[in-house]
């Protein structure tokens, strides 16, 4: 594999609720070990297109390829694709009556059939990773909201994806808890893991991105490196959101 | 004093045993008919389709507004007049209970179904698994766990629902409990206190646990 190869590639993607164009035409490609951070503003469509990366939502135009493979709402193969996409969204979604192992073994064990032992191993290895190897049989609800999203994360990365989409994974946190699951992300991002993140962490946005995307109006607008973006972005629009994250007395 | 001897007269205990018993077996009864009914009442709540809804809308609201012994004797009497089928008594009784039941539990099974967020399926269809595994594995854990605690509860109402049916000439354990005092009524004129008193406790046995266990199992969801 090359650096080059493309994970995934949007072809002219447009998404509407009823009448409601949300994307317009879009298209972008991710390559193997890249990390694109999507910034916008609130409803601009950033959670919408995740959801159509990974089949949750009906599209209108255009494509979404995992591989070349598309991505189609509604087909069966869709079931194959999404266990090589993990997602993590903002609000805890763990499930509330399995521990936290059964949580994580869940899908390797039910929907690629792994040996079980194999499992485990791994499970406590990456729970172990994010620094949660003691809480393997706790349940969701004695976790904080950092732990619960670690073990997310966790989740979604036992099935050996080959990219991770993390939607606003700490929106939802009490700031102390912020650093501790960002942290882990900031260490899949060196191991080379291919990610599409949407935050509203800027510091972490630029520390982690290897190209930032401005979405707005349901279009690119701004295509970035992160120190261009988040120091001389060039579309008026984009400096404007960015002013909103400063502040001066 | 002397009242609480007629408690132990004859076969006095046997019979309001026997009476609890009865009492015990309609509820039963009606509380499995009422679990299978409901399943299908609850998931006819939850498709898509507005007209199937109204209509289980409707028949939940209509058994819910009227009394419990309206429906009794619509079904005892006005059955039999309209059909002449002769409808004993414990039939009719189950019959009213179940109606009245799978109504509740439909309600309940929707509600325990609408109650598990969005997230818990897609978090489950995004991990990969197919619709058959989502709920097996996610959705009816979930759904049953939140169900079973209202389920118990349900089923002391029931039981304590049963007594309206001494109404129609069931003898459960009110209704023996009559028979008792209505013939000592003379020569222990205080017997009636001591067999409600034996009747309460009776009740209490069952219904206490069950209350307790629902509330802990509550509890336990809520953790
Ligand atoms: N199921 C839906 N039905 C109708 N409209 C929807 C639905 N989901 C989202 N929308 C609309 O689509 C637009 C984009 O929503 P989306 O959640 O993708 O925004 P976002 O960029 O993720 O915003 P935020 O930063 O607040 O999370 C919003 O205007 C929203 O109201
Ligand atoms: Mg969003």
């Amino acid at each position: 594999m090359t650096m080059e190869e493309h994970i995934i590639d949007i072809e002219h993607l447009t998404k509407k609720f009823g009448d409601n164009v949300i994307i317009s035409d879009l298209s972008l490609s991710v390559s193997q070990g890249e990390v694109v951070v999507l910034i916008g503003p609130s409803g601009c469509g950033k959670s919408t297109l995740l959801r159509c990366i990974n089949g949750l939502e009906p599209v209108q135009g255009g494509s979404v390829k995992l591989h070349g493979e598309p991505v189609e709402h509604g087909k069966s193969s869709l079931y194959n694709i999404r266990q090589k996409i993990g997602m993590v969204f903002q609000s805890y979604d763990l499930f509330p009556h399995m521990t936290v192992m059964k949580n994580v073994t869940l899908a390797p064990l039910k929907v690629q059939g792994r040996n079980k032992d194999e499992v485990t191993g791994q499970a406590m290895e990456l729970l172990g990773r994010v620094g949660l190897a003691d809480k393997a049989d706790a349940y969701p609800s004695e976790l904080s909201g950092g732990q619960k999203q670690r073990v997310a994360i966790v989740r979604s990365l036992i099935m050996n994806p080959d990219i991770m989409l993390l939607d606003e994974i700490t929106a939802a946190l009490d700031p102390e808890m912020v650093h501790e699951v960002l942290n882990v992300v900031l260490d899949l991002a060196k191991g080379g893991t291919t990610m599409m993140i949407v935050t509203h962490e800027m510091a972490f946005a630029e520390a982690v991105a290897d190209r930032v995307i401005f979405l707005d109006g349901g279009v690119i607008v701004e295509e970035d490196a992160p120190e261009v973006f988040f120091h001389s972005p060039k579309t008026e629009r984009a400096q404007r959101f960015l002013k909103t994250f400063t502040y001066s007395k | 004093m002397q009242g609480i001897e007629v408690l132990f007269m004859g076969n006095n205990m046997l019979r309001l045993w026997g009476g609890l018993w009865v009492t015990l077996r309609l509820s039963l009864i009606s509380i499995g008919l009422s679990l299978f009914i409901g399943l299908f009442v609850g998931a006819f709540m939850l498709v898509k389709n507005p007209i199937v809804k109204a209509i289980c809308r409707v028949y939940i609201e209509i058994v819910r507004i009227m009394p419990q012994l309206v429906w009794l004797f619509i079904i005892f009497f006005g059955i039999t007049k309209l059909t002449g089928i002769d409808l004993d008594g414990e039939t009719a009784a189950v019959i009213m209970l179940t109606i009245w039941g799978a109504s509740e539990v439909g309600d309940l099974v929707r509600a325990a179904f609408s109650s598990i967020p969005s997230h818990q399926f897609e978090s489950g269809l995004s991990l990969g698994l197919s619709r058959v595994q989502l709920y097996v594995y996610i959705i009816f854990p979930q759904a049953v766990r939140g169900l079973v605690p209202d389920v118990i509860n349900l089923s002391t109402r029931m039981i304590k629902t049963t007594a309206l049916v001494s109404l129609i000439g069931v003898t459960e354990v009110l209704k023996v409990g009559k028979q008792i005092i209505d013939a000592n009524r003379f020569e222990y004129p205080n017997a009636a206190l001591w067999v409600y008193a034996a009747i309460f406790l009776m009740y209490f046995i069952i219904c206490f646990p069950l209350s307790l266990l629902s509330r802990k199992l509550t509890k336990k969801r809520g953790e």
